[in-house]
């Protein structure tokens, strides 16, 4: 059996409250051995000198476009930019085309993944057929077959008595329900924040109030039923401070964030910047703030990068005619490094275990964690690696960043999935 | 002194110098179409496209009068016959049109952004003649220039925008141009159709047109669409007629002499009566007039500014 020593790492891993420096061995695809100084016997030893070695990160809100949309990303292009962002599992949306609303479609992007994937792919299954909002999915069915969430996301469902029924049929199968929370009447036409920019641009601007609104019905909705929600992510104040009272009420509410709603508001879209369009929109920097705080009071369980490819052909065009979302997989890592461990938001441990074991634990996922037998999911974190963001930085087959022209500091150098080294000093290794 | 960008996109751009500009090169214009004669060679050999994705029949003929009054050729892309209803994408198009040689780019487009989006992606001069709700910046300097021209000034004025500012790019360039230029501002229209935080651009919001007739030097209608009934914003035209619909009743709430304006075209009997709009306080028919002096001197002064030259 192959062995991998990775050396000298300070080892941080929130499951067990470890933050010191130790080595681990890797035999096969488990760690076998997790100690101070172990002798290198192994084949392949990694210095890991001055590097932090965390459990392999979890993203757990992704689009990996398959099927329907390889032309944007395919579940192999999409895990290999996870691959190069540190990220070693990624649970990926429903809203493929077709979508996944059964079995069929479980099984295939569980049999791609499979073949084809680079890192572990979680396939989460819509909450309702076709995502109308109208007839419930097999989610017992599906949930056999392997996904680890139910969500419509992309889409609202907009019938408080369907969220209701959902709610209630996806606590029967001890689903999280993943909540992409707009209000499709208020959002409608809306393609920014509506506030100063929209005012300026002229553009139709989506009020916070679509997203409020429908945070507060479904905690209601969870309260009533007593189902697992996760409020996918959130960028109002509003919303942070619903969700803390939720919480604090005892009400079985998780929910994310993903970087660009702490990090960039309304005044980013500029002149009408397209990779500044996503929904929720950016807003602003009171938003910010309290997002912020949230993730620091641990109101705001998760980060997650909504990984949203959109090729240039469906960017390059009037901003109401851009499509919504943008690439985040390569740059979470990053940017959480710059703008809450250096900024001192949350310690390197907490920001660590927003991308680790809190996702593992919402999801029930046997990952996120540095256990001796164990899977052996591993991401070694240089703090000091700086690259600049351009369009040949990234490993997806779309580009459509909002951070393109920036530097960024604190980089995955090597990332390591199931024993396997998937990326080595940044270059991606072939199986 | 010249203008500081090949293009002209908005008025929220200019600067309060680059404005006078503008304006003060209008003036001999005027009077060049006042004679017989009414052309200069000043644009001879250049190529102006009108490339117009919504119908318009003022700014079109205004645009392709200044041009021709200053001897350019002129092209008339109307979409209906242009290659976007095969699903062309607008980045193609405008590069074609650069392809032919075309020196100005006029383009007139439903969503906001339009303009911007194709001066980044072509070197011809591209002129914004209305983009969404965004803006139209030679309205505004038109209704600029003949306020200057029937007041003398445009510091300290008190100015009246009554209407859909939600939807209005005219709104949008007169409230920056008469900003910059000194004036206060006033919007008045029923909530629904002004946007929200539109205050941080320097306006004061009325929803009462008497109290926001006070004091007024220039009362500036807008067109209101009859769409905008199905989409909520009005529950009929009748009823916005009664409350915001200018009539010589309403003008004893402004200054004596204060002057009546509207873009354009106008629903007599709706937000302006004809009364008010034929009446000695109108200044419409002047706006038509120096709308023309406005865009050539637009066309001029981009046609002489140094990255175009460079280009020849």
């Amino acid at each position: 059996m192959r062995k991998i020593l990775i050396k000298n790492g300070r080892v941080i891993d929130p499951a067990n409250k470890t933050d010191k420096l130790l080595d681990i061995l890797i035999e096969g695809d488990k760690i076998s051995s997790l100690k101070k100084s172990l002798p290198s016997t192994a084949e392949k030893v990694i210095d890991a000198r001055g590097k932090i070695v965390v459990p392999g990160l979890i993203d757990m809100h992704v689009h990996l476009r398959e099927p329907g949309r390889e032309d944007e990303e395919t579940i192999a292009s999409g895990t290999k930019a996870a691959v190069m962002g540190g990220i070693t599992s990624v649970c990926c949306m429903a809203n493929t085309n077709p979508c996944i609303d059964n079995v069929s479609g479980v099984k295939f992007i569980l049999l791609r993944a499979k073949n084809e994937g680079l890192v572990n792919v979680f396939p989460i299954g819509s909450v309702t057929r076709e995502l109308l909002g109208r007839e419930l999915s097999p989610m017992g069915e599906m949930s056999k077959a392997g996904i680890v969430a139910v969500s419509d996301d992309g889409s609202s469902i907009m019938n408080a008595k369907i969220m209701r029924r959902a709610l209630e049929y996806a606590k029967t199968f001890n689903l999280p329900v993943i909540i992409h929370s707009e209000d499709l009447n208020l959002s409608q036409g809306g393609v920014i924040n509506e506030g100063k920019m929209s005012a300026i641009l002229g553009l139709t601007g989506i009020p916070r109030e679509a997203e409020n609104i429908m945070v507060a019905r479904d905690i209601a909705l969870a309260e009533l039923t007593g189902a697992k929600i996760h409020i996918a992510h959130v960028s109002t104040k509003e919303s942070v401070g619903l969700i803390k009272e939720a919480k604090k009420n005892g009400i079985k509410v998780t929910c994310e964030t993903c970087p660009h709603y702490f990090t960039l508001t309304e005044k980013s879209v500029g002149k009408y910047n397209t990779n500044m369009k996503m929904k929720p929109p950016l807003r602003t920097q009171r938003d910010i703030k309290a997002i912020r705080e949230g993730l620091a009071d641990g109101t705001i369980d998760c980060i997650v990068s909504d990984h949203a490819p959109h090729l240039d052909i469906e960017k390059d065009v009037e901003f109401n005619l851009a499509a919504f979302g943008v690439v985040g997989l390569e740059t979470l890592l990053p940017l959480i490094m710059v703008e809450l461990v250096e900024k001192k938001v949350l310690s390197l441990f907490e920001a660590i275990k927003k991308v680790t074991l809190n996702p593992a634990t919402i999801l029930k996922l046997k990952k996120g964690r540095i256990k001796v037998g164990e899977c052996a999911d591993l991401t070694i974190i240089d703090s000091q690696k700086e690259l600049k963001i351009d369009t040949g930085f990234f490993h997806s087959k779309c580009k459509n960043s909002p951070f393109i022209g920036i530097k960024l500091k604190g980089f995955a150098v090597t990332t390591i999935v199931k024993g396997r080294i998937a990326m080595e000093n940044r270059i991606l290794v072939s199986n | 002194m010249k203008l500081k960008n090949k293009d002209l996109l908005g008025l929220e751009n200019l600067d309060k110098k680059e404005i006078q500009l503008i304006m003060d090169t209008a003036g001999p214009f005027k009077e060049i179409f006042t004679r017989s004669i009414k052309k200069v060679p000043a644009l001879r050999g250049r190529t102006v496209v009108l490339l117009f994705y919504e119908p318009s029949t003022r700014t079109k003929n205004s645009f392709e009068l200044a041009a021709k009054r200053l001897s350019a050729d002129t092209l008339n892309v109307p979409v209906s016959t242009s290659s976007v209803v095969k699903g062309e994408s607008l980045i193609d198009t405008v590069k074609t049109i650069e392809a032919m040689k075309a020196d100005f780019v006029i383009i007139r487009h439903g969503m906001a952004g339009a303009a911007e989006i194709v001066s980044r992606a072509i070197k011809s001069s591209v002129i914004n003649a209305g983009d969404g709700a965004h803006e139209h910046p030679t309205q505004g300097l038109l209704d600029l220039f003949t306020i200057r021209e029937k007041k003398g000034k445009i510091k300290g004025l008190k100015v009246t925008i009554i209407g859909d500012i939600l939807h209005s790019r005219v709104a949008r360039s007169n409230i920056w141009g008469l900003k910059k230029m000194g004036a206060e501002v006033r919007v008045c229209a029923p909530a629904t159709l002004i946007p929200k935080e539109i205050e941080t651009m320097g306006v004061e919001v009325f929803y009462n047109l008497n109290k926001a007739l006070k004091d007024t030097d220039v009362i500036y209608t807008l067109r209101i669409q009859l769409e905008r009934q199905k989409e909520h914003l009005l529950p009929s035209l009748r009823e916005y007629t009664e409350f915001y619909g200018v009539t010589n009743e309403r003008l004893k709430y402004a200054k004596e002499d204060c002057l009546v304006m509207h873009p354009g075209p106008m629903n007599r009997g709706v937000e302006i009566f004809g009364e008010v709009a034929d009446g000695k306080r109108s200044v419409i028919l002047d706006q038509v007039t120096n709308g023309i002096a406005i865009r050539m001197a637009v066309l001029y002064l981009l046609a002489g500014n140094k990255q175009m030259n460079n280009r020849d």
